[in-house]
């Protein structure tokens, strides 16, 4: 543990939701990936071969977006825009080159997180719904044609957002010191919290202060 | 596993060639529609030499028997009773199966490596045992042939009798007709032979006789003879002007092209920016202030 003062940034049930996620959605693109571009194809030997991934597959996506829907809902008071996060948004720049100093106070998530997170809604909502029109053999043969026809291509092109919001995700995780801890271990430093997200560590001061620490 | 003596124009989900040391002749069959009787001596010879035996199914009223083509029933006769000019009843009956496009649509849409092949001689074949049941070849046909079995989930149609023409032998519906309505050989002999059916017909009145042999999909390797050419809606709903659906290629190769783009770009983005940013972190003297 670290010798400074630390606040709890994510419980441990948005914790376990979060890696549950992860582990699905890992498994979801790998066995999904093979039947989007022959590169990808040895993929599906990780499941048993292309038959076993297209058994999958669905069903990995089916309780991904469940488990998706459960995490939104946890941390959907923390993602609402606010007008400080366009302030933020005009220091983009700034940011993405470490340039804190000018940056204005935001809350528990940068503008960034809240956008990525509604992306990621619709298109799980996107591949959801146009997954189910492919699912073979239980509802596919449901739909015309014309509808799987449109339902291939939206799944494609979702899959195609939600795999580069996926990298971005990862990539900011590793690029923000501290921040794979704060869902490791849920904890961030103090001046973490006040260096990354200043409205919310006065808030969470202040309660501490009001009331007696629920860790 | 592909015929030895057939060789390979394309496979499904392969980036490097296929085997064709071999120049092979190009096949077809011509299937004369003004000369069936729709007797299904086809569809019987179809069942016989690829073992087929589909369910007995339920008397829908009209002579399609079975009603729809299935992962067992790899051709059906499709019988119209329609009136091309006011007062003037036809009855159009057609062999409907694979047509085994020079362009196929399943083969472009199916993600299984060798589950689709297309021979050089111009047919397209299913090999089940690499098949993984998607359904995908059915949403790339313009024609609706594939089917999946509900058996082993794995998809069906016409070979064009590829064992037999693998060993110099015509289709067993062609071998079976009585009338002489299948002719198989080679498609440019095809061609012309059908030149003289389409004149003919012509000459009997048939003023809108021709062929059908559709550009959209690069030509077929089944073709008609249709007395109304013109009109091929009339024959049990032969698409006018069949080509791969347009959001079939936007999903297969526009697609395919945006991801690899985008994916590299993502990565490459990522790599650059920790290179040249360094990573976002507090330093100690901060951390101390707390």
């Amino acid at each position: 543990m670290s010798r400074h003062p630390m606040i709890l940034r994510h419980s441990s049930g948005e914790r376990l939701n979060h890696w549950l996620v992860a582990i699905l959605f890992i498994l979801t693109a790998l066995s999904g990936l093979g039947f989007f571009h022959p590169v990808f194809y040895w993929l599906t030997g990780l499941f048993g071969g292309g038959t076993w991934a297209r058994i999958l597959h669905p069903f990995f996506g089916a309780i991904l977006a469940l488990c998706f829907l459960v995490l939104v809902a946890r941390v959907w008071k923390d993602n609402r825009i606010t007008s400080a996060d366009w302030q933020w948004f005009k220091h983009l720049g700034e940011f993405l080159r470490n340039r804190p100093a000018d940056i204005p106070a935001i809350g528990k998530y940068n503008l960034g997180q809240k956008l990525l997170t509604r992306v990621l809604l619709l298109c799980m909502l996107l591949l959801l719904a146009s997954g189910i029109l492919l699912w073979q053999p239980w509802f596919a043969p449901g739909f015309s044609i014309d509808m799987r026809r449109i339902a291939a291509v939206v799944h494609a092109f979702t899959a195609f957002v939600i795999l580069i919001s996926f990298i971005v995700h990862v990539y900011a995780a590793y690029w923000t010191r501290g921040a794979i801890r704060s869902m490791t271990r849920g904890w961030v430093t103090a001046a973490w919290a006040r260096h990354h997200s200043a409205l919310w560590y006065e808030k969470m001061t202040k309660t501490a202060h009001k009331e007696p620490s629920k860790t | 596993m592909a015929l030895q003596s057939l060789d390979i124009k394309r496979r499904s989900a392969t980036t490097t060639p296929s085997p064709r040391v071999r120049a092979t002749l190009e096949i077809a069959k011509l299937i004369d529609l003004s000369k069936c009787i729709g007797c299904k001596a086809c569809q019987v010879a179809c069942m016989e030499w690829n073992d087929l035996r589909d369910v007995v199914g339920t008397n829908k009223g009209v002579y399609d028997n079975p009603a729809d083509l299935s992962a067992r029933s790899w051709t059906v006769m499709r019988y119209a009773e329609v009136e091309p000019a006011p007062g003037r009843l036809e009855w159009l009956i057609r062999k409907d199966g694979c047509m085994h496009c020079s362009d196929p649509g399943c083969l472009k849409s199916c993600p299984a490596p060798g589950a689709i092949i297309q021979y050089n001689n111009g047919i397209v074949d299913f090999h089940q045992e690499a098949c993984v049941g998607c359904g995908y070849c059915i949403i790339g046909c313009p024609f609706n042939i594939p089917r999946l079995s509900a058996t082993d989930n794995k998809a069906y149609k016409c070979t064009l009798c590829s064992d037999r023409v693998a060993v110099g032998r015509e289709p067993a519906c062609a071998k079976a007709c009585p009338t002489g309505a299948i002719l198989f050989g080679s498609k440019e002999d095809l061609l012309e032979h059908s030149g003289g059916r389409i004149a003919d017909l012509k000459e009997r009145g048939y003023r809108n006789a021709g062929l059908y042999n559709p550009s959209g999909v690069g030509g077929t390797h089944v073709m008609y003879v249709l007395h109304h050419a013109d009109r091929p809606e009339l024959y049990s709903g032969l698409p006018r002007d069949p080509g791969i659906s347009p959001l079939v290629v936007l999903w297969k190769e526009i697609a395919k092209t945006v991801m690899g783009i985008g994916l590299g770009a993502a990565i490459v983005g990522g790599i650059v920016h920790f290179l040249t940013q360094g990573p976002n972190e507090i330093n100690e003297e901060e951390e101390e202030t707390l």
